[in-house]
């Protein structure tokens, strides 16, 4: 067999990359604060003055999204 | 660049939270609307039957907030809310997908993370507890439906991350193609044990000491002492036209974030990909742009 020029095209699948890892130690500040703020935007949409309340009795918020509650799915009085 | 794929994670989810929010607006508030109207009619009919009855009706206190800010204001402050609720989560998500879950390229990363949010945050508890308008609901049960829902979305979410793990560690064993098929055979056993065990809304003790066996809180016909109906159940297409209009407005929100995220993200990762690739000297390590 003589010795082709081999292009770079072609890759064996056994030398597939894995394009980019980020690591979750290295970002674990920005990946949890925004974790964080995700689950809190979640809760306060979707859950809070329903199945839980951190504001007691206050309605204010579960009326004013309430038709995004409905909409969104969740369950709402 | 965890910040930048953050940054943009936001952007498209607020973008298509926006875009819910308009779709809604237009198509689904019209069944909102006949909901709301169809509970006014039934309290009013509950009351009169009470009054006939000697009985004390309790009147509803005032409205916090006016039928317009709620259906204008209010649920635009709600979907573009969630929408950057979920444009975060999503983010973290394929910030750890990336370069774990094989050789997928950013923009049907994007897709694909989009698409197990979707069935995870809403899709799949769907099938158990469907979105309900307006006078579906009893009152003194919001706290146990609150919590089944929440059950249903922690689980469906929970098995989706165990079933992507579990397929890459079968991947070397069974192929790419076995793996998914028998991490999704996973998963669809998991939920349904989890669904199955899970009451239906009816079905809680509040509502069978008070109405009977029933498998939801859609009301029934409401009938006087002689039993005689004099208000219909709950429109049976109402509710339908609800619940597609509930699903439509999720599945556009997903899909607006997953494609807008995926360019926006493939501008940020390309150059990082490319000078990783120089520096590891593997030319043609990673293939060209999709």
């Amino acid at each position: 067999m003589s010795t082709m020029p081999v292009s770079a095209a072609p890759v064996s699948p056994v030398s597939a990359p894995t394009p980019l890892v980020v690591s979750a130690a290295k970002a674990k500040l920005w990946l949890g604060g925004t974790m964080l703020f995700g689950l809190l935007a979640y809760y306060f949409v979707g859950v809070d003055q329903g199945a839980f309340s951190v504001f007691g009795g206050d309605m204010h918020l579960h009326e004013f999204v309430h038709d995004a509650r409905h909409l969104l799915g969740f369950p709402c009085h | 660049m965890e910040k930048r794929i953050i940054a943009r994670g936001l952007l498209a989810g607020a973008l298509a939270g926006l875009l819910a929010f308009l779709f809604a607006r237009v198509f689904a508030e019209t069944f909102i609307d006949k909901a709301i109207a169809y509970e006014s009619g039934r309290d009013a009919a509950q009351a009169a039957l009470d009054k006939a009855a000697g009985l004390a009706t309790d009147s509803d206190g005032p409205d916090i907030f006016s039928r317009t800010v709620q259906a204008n204001l209010g649920i635009g402050v709600g979907m573009i809310g969630f929408g950057a609720a979920m444009g975060a989560l999503f983010s973290v998500a394929y910030l750890l997908c990336l370069g774990r879950v094989g050789r997928v390229q950013p923009k049907p990363l994007a897709l694909l993370v989009a698409g197990a949010g979707f069935a995870g945050f809403y899709g799949v508890p769907f099938l158990k507890y469907p979105a309900n308008p307006p006078s579906i609901g009893h009152a003194d049960t919001i706290r146990a439906r609150g919590l089944l829902y929440l059950a249903m979305v922690a689980c469906s979410l929970a098995f989706l991350f165990a079933a992507v793990w579990t397929g890459r560690r079968l991947a070397p064993r069974f192929g790419n193609w076995n793996a998914t098929l028998l991490a999704a055979l996973g998963y669809a056993a998991a939920i349904g044990v989890v669904m199955a065990v899970l009451p239906a809304v009816g079905e809680l003790s509040a509502n069978v000491r008070a109405f009977g066996h029933h498998a939801t809180e859609t009301p029934l016909p409401l009938t006087d002492a002689k039993g005689t109906i004099v208000y219909p159940g709950f429109p049976a297409d109402v509710l339908f036209s609800f619940r597609l209009y509930s699903l439509a407005a999720q599945a556009l929100l997903w899909g607006t974030l997953g494609l807008a995220f995926g360019p926006l993200a493939e501008r940020v990762l390309r150059p990082v990909m490319r000078a990783n690739t120089e520096e590891s000297g593997a030319p043609g390590a990673v293939p060209a742009a999709v």
